[in-house]
């Protein structure tokens, strides 16, 4: 319907009042507000290998913010221009395209870099002196984003140096801080890591970072769970006879045996990314996508999930170590004889658990855990098993037979997802065979997913926690491997050995219900 | 990364045959390789002249991972008769232990005018079922889109391409009453929406939306209707009601108005700029401040100054796209809907009829 102006009503847009931005509206990329990012460690490996290359990417496809200003800090003593250097060389080497010079150039013209200890007070007023001269140049306050890529040792140094010198806070803008895993290495130290942060910050201005949460075919589980109508009533316990998630890598520790072998298998994956998984797969639909909601139905089930007795362990937990074996055609080091391992080492490099989510919808499935390093294979994927048909007309007789069907979310490598059907052998018997029907990421968007990191930093320029974890979500993780945990390292029994580029050890059968397998690696 | 393909070629051949062709073409592929696996996304019709087919063909190849599941590529030759036809299925070869190679299939047509006015009929049966149609003509072979104006859920256009603004935004409308349209020339302008957008988004600037006395773009000489869509856009999301603008000493200039105030709008060519679309933007307000937005090095040189001489001046980092840029993301966008599209076009018509 035309205006007397000759345009159409629905054409154009209401008259804005002084808070609306309608320019925004309808764009691909919403504004951030500018903002200063501080990594400190920022001429550690993560920063290096991930985060600068992601800012990076981020500057490259014009998604940073419209002002944005970048500080590094770490105990190396560097000017600004070595730093430049060093994230000139990082990015040239790890960025996942090839920098354009300019941008290149422009992104870094400003960043400075403040070297010193984190307990260090002089590093804290520097730092508050720059951010500020930031401020006073964009004639705006800028949002100050705090990145520790530092050991978990510490976040409490650096979150209560934030706190002292009032940077915790800045007036007319917003600060965040962002943290790495691991957030503790069990229960008691992630309980007195988030008092530490929350003793400064708000639970608002905690971004802990859980990167598969960042990745593409992560958050495309809830698109998969959420926005279909076909899966959502067999979800349950009813029709899915068990669920095997698995996160197999075929690489070794290389040189990592420092951060490793006081880790583990369970510390490194279970504990975090492979629960996380878990959660996606269980929890209920939120009522929206706010990130609160979100995590609230995460949160509900970790707590169904019942953290196992001590004498309970050795009956839902296997833990293993890799020997020497054969990757790819070439022979590889046992963990113990790679570099810097101790010799006398019982830390796991494998790990499978059964777990249960006792709750309405999943009392009484399984749901198997698998990680390891050295396997067969470099795959993510969750499995879901449905219980087979209940009366089998056909007879099977000359062929595989009738397989229960499958679901199966793939992470990496090949992103997608597959179901497994019965089919009919072309012929003149009733010969049924299993075949795959498959929607792959690569063949149906056309692009290439942003790395993780880029998504994740984007998220937290913008306060946007949907995909950080939360206190609670962490202890209720911590909660559940704990146990398990104390548990092992109270054993004096061997660790468990798998043969490097097998499947795993023999051992994680015996998890599985009778007629049960592991998928094969 | 290598590739490794199959080809089929007839002469004087049938849709169908061409369809036939393709099964097996794919079956054919898959034994010899389990891991070859089709691509489903999109099916991209491409309508050209014999004789500039190899530039497109070139352009196409440019786009990188924005690469249609099937092209079909149509070659208009004068006086032809008969459908000549070539396929190919392509996929990379270098694959690492479980990985899998996603094929890119094509089919080239050689076909006459004569083929133009029903040409849905021919390509129906070889476009990959459910999967959504984008059709392309970049010389303008109207007849060729009209025909496939069932098939075609998107068009692809490029109305800087077309002679006159006038005309171009005519033309524009009338695709987009019966497709969704996606326009390189909208999408040049799509980094300086955001640039906009991004420096009136911090709280303490949001009321200068309403103070903007003037707006200025600069553009290459030839990229006119990607600054009168911009000007659209500002105009349909700002509530502005835009009158005809008229040429006098090398710009085109008007005003829109709104209940405040009049707003001058000015288009300016900059001839200094050899790469098609933007060159830059000033938009000053009531109050007297100013920011401009131009390509600089790195991305885009921003300037706010001020009555009172205070000034403040940073890069706002970016990559060029380029054109095999622009138009791998007019592909990326068929898949996409963006609403402030059409407004912002029925607001650029107002700035020319």
């Amino acid at each position: 319907m035309a205006t007397e102006g000759g345009h159409a009503d629905h054409q154009r847009a209401p008259a804005p009042d002084d808070t609306d931005n309608p320019l925004a509206e309808g764009l691909e990329r919403l504004p951030v507000h500018p903002t200063t990012l501080t990594i400190f460690g920022a001429t550690g490996d993560l920063s290096k290998r991930k985060l600068l290359p992601a800012i990076y990417n981020l500057a490259h496809e014009g998604a940073l913010p419209e002002r944005f200003c970048l500080i590094g800090s770490s105990r190396s003593e560097l000017s600004a221009d070595d730093f430049r250097q060093l994230a000139i060389d990082s990015i040239k080497e790890f960025s996942r395209r090839k920098p354009d010079e300019k941008v290149l150039e422009a992104l870094l013209a400003n960043v400075r870099y403040v070297s010193g200890a984190f307990n260090e007070d002089a590093v804290y007023g520097e730092l508050e002196k720059i951010t500020d001269e930031f401020d006073e140049k964009g004639g705006i306050a800028f949002n100050r984003v705090y990145y520790l890529s530092t050991s978990p040792s510490f976040f409490p140094v650096i979150v209560g140096q934030l706190g002292a010198h009032g940077l915790d806070s800045h007036e007319g803008s917003e600060v965040r801080v962002v943290i790495e895993k691991p957030i503790g290495r069990n229960l008691q130290e992630a309980r007195d890591l988030n008092r530490a942060v929350l003793d400064v910050l708000d639970e608002d201005q905690a971004f802990r970072i859980d990167h598969y949460l960042g990745k593409e075919t992560v958050q495309n589980m809830l698109a998969f769970r959420f926005a279909n109508g076909l899966f959502e009533p067999i979800w349950n316990r009813n029709y899915v006879d068990y669920v095997q998630i698995t996160s197999a890598e075929d690489i070794g520790i290389g040189s990592r045996a420092g951060y490793y072998d006081t880790s583990g298998a369970l510390r490194d994956l279970v504990q975090n990314h492979m629960l996380q998984l878990l959660c996606l797969l269980c929890m209920e639909p939120p009522v929206n996508f706010f990130a609160d909601e979100v995590r609230d139905e995460k949160v509900k089930v970790l707590h169904a999930i019942h953290p196992p007795e001590r004498g309970e362990v050795k009956d839902m937990a296997v833990r293993a170590q890799y020997t020497a074996g054969v990757e790819a055609g070439e022979d590889v080091k046992g963990y113990k004889d790679e570099a810097d391992v101790p010799e006398d080492s019982s830390t796991e490099t494998f790990a499978a658990l059964r777990l249960e989510v006792d709750n309405w919808r999943w009392a009484g499935v399984p749901i198997y855990l698998r990680t390891g390093k050295r396997l067969a294979r470099k795959v993510t994927e969750i499995a879901v098993t449905l219980k087979p048909v209940p009366h089998l007309a056909f007879n099977q007789g000359g062929s595989v037979g009738v397989q229960p069907n499958q679901i199966v979310l793939t992470m990496q490598p090949n992103e997608g997802v597959s179901i497994s059907l019965g089919a009919k052998i072309p012929g003149s018997t009733m010969r049924i065979r299993p075949v795959n029907m498959e929607f792959l990421y690569g063949t149906a968007f056309m692009s290439q997913s942003p790395e993780a990191y880029e998504r994740l930093i984007m998220d937290a320029m913008r306060g946007d926690a949907t995909l950080f974890t939360r206190d609670d979500e962490v202890e209720a993780q911590w909660a559940i491997c704990d146990p398990i945990l104390q548990a092992w390292a109270d054993d004096d029994a061997p660790v468990h050995t798998y043969e490097a580029g097998s499947g795993g050890p023999e051992e994680a059968d015996e998890l599985l219900r009778p007629g049960e397998k592991w998928r094969t690696i | 990364m290598s590739e490794t393909g199959s080809v089929w070629s007839e002469q004087d051949t049938t849709p169908a045959d061409i369809e036939a062709a393709m099964r097996e073409l794919l079956k054919e592929r898959h034994s010899e390789t389990e891991a070859f696996v089709p691509a489903r996304v999109l099916n991209l019709v491409v309508i050209v002249d014999r004789e500039w087919s190899g530039e497109i063909r070139n352009r196409l190849d440019r786009v990188g991972s924005y690469n249609a599941s099937r092209t079909i590529l149509c070659n208009v030759e004068q006086g032809r008769q008969t459908i000549d036809a070539s396929a190919t299925m392509t996929a990379e070869e270098d694959l690492a232990k479980g990985e899998l190679a996603v094929a890119h299939e094509q089919i080239v047509l050689e076909i006459g005018e004569k083929h133009l006015k029903n040409l849905d009929t021919i390509v129906d049966p070889l476009v990959v079922s459910d999967l959504a149609t984008l059709v392309w003509s970049p010389h303008r072979h109207h007849e060729a889109v009209d025909a496939m104006r069932k098939l075609a859920q998107i068009v692809l256009i490029d109305s800087q391409n077309t002679e006159g603004a006038e005309h171009a935004v005519k033309r524009s409308r009338e695709l987009a009453d019966r497709h969704y349209v996606v326009d390189l020339a909208w999408l040049r302008s799509t980094p300086w929406r955001e640039r906009v957008a991004f420096t009136f988004d911090p709280v303490q600037w949001r009321p200068e939306l309403q103070r903007i006395s003037s707006v200025s773009v600069r553009h290459e000489p030839s990229s006119a209707m990607a600054g009168l869509l911009l000007l659209g856009w500002m105009s349909s999301r700002l509530g502005w009601s835009p009158s005809r603008l008229t040429e006098h000493g090398g710009k085109t200039s008007g005003s829109a108005r709104t209940h405040r105030q009049d707003i001058k709008l000015q288009l300016e060519p900059d001839s200094t700029m050899t790469t098609p679309g933007l060159a830059g933007i000033t938009v000053e307000t009531s109050t007297g401040m100013s920011i401009s937005l131009d390509r600089g090095a790195g991305g885009l040189a921003a300037r706010r100054s001020w009555p009172d001489g205070k000034e403040q001046t940073w890069t706002v980092t970016g990559a060029s796209r380029g054109e095999s840029g622009i138009l791998g993301e007019g592909i990326r966008q068929a898949l996409l809907r963006d609403g402030t599209y059409a407004p912002a076009l029925a607001a650029a018509e107002r700035m020319v009829a």
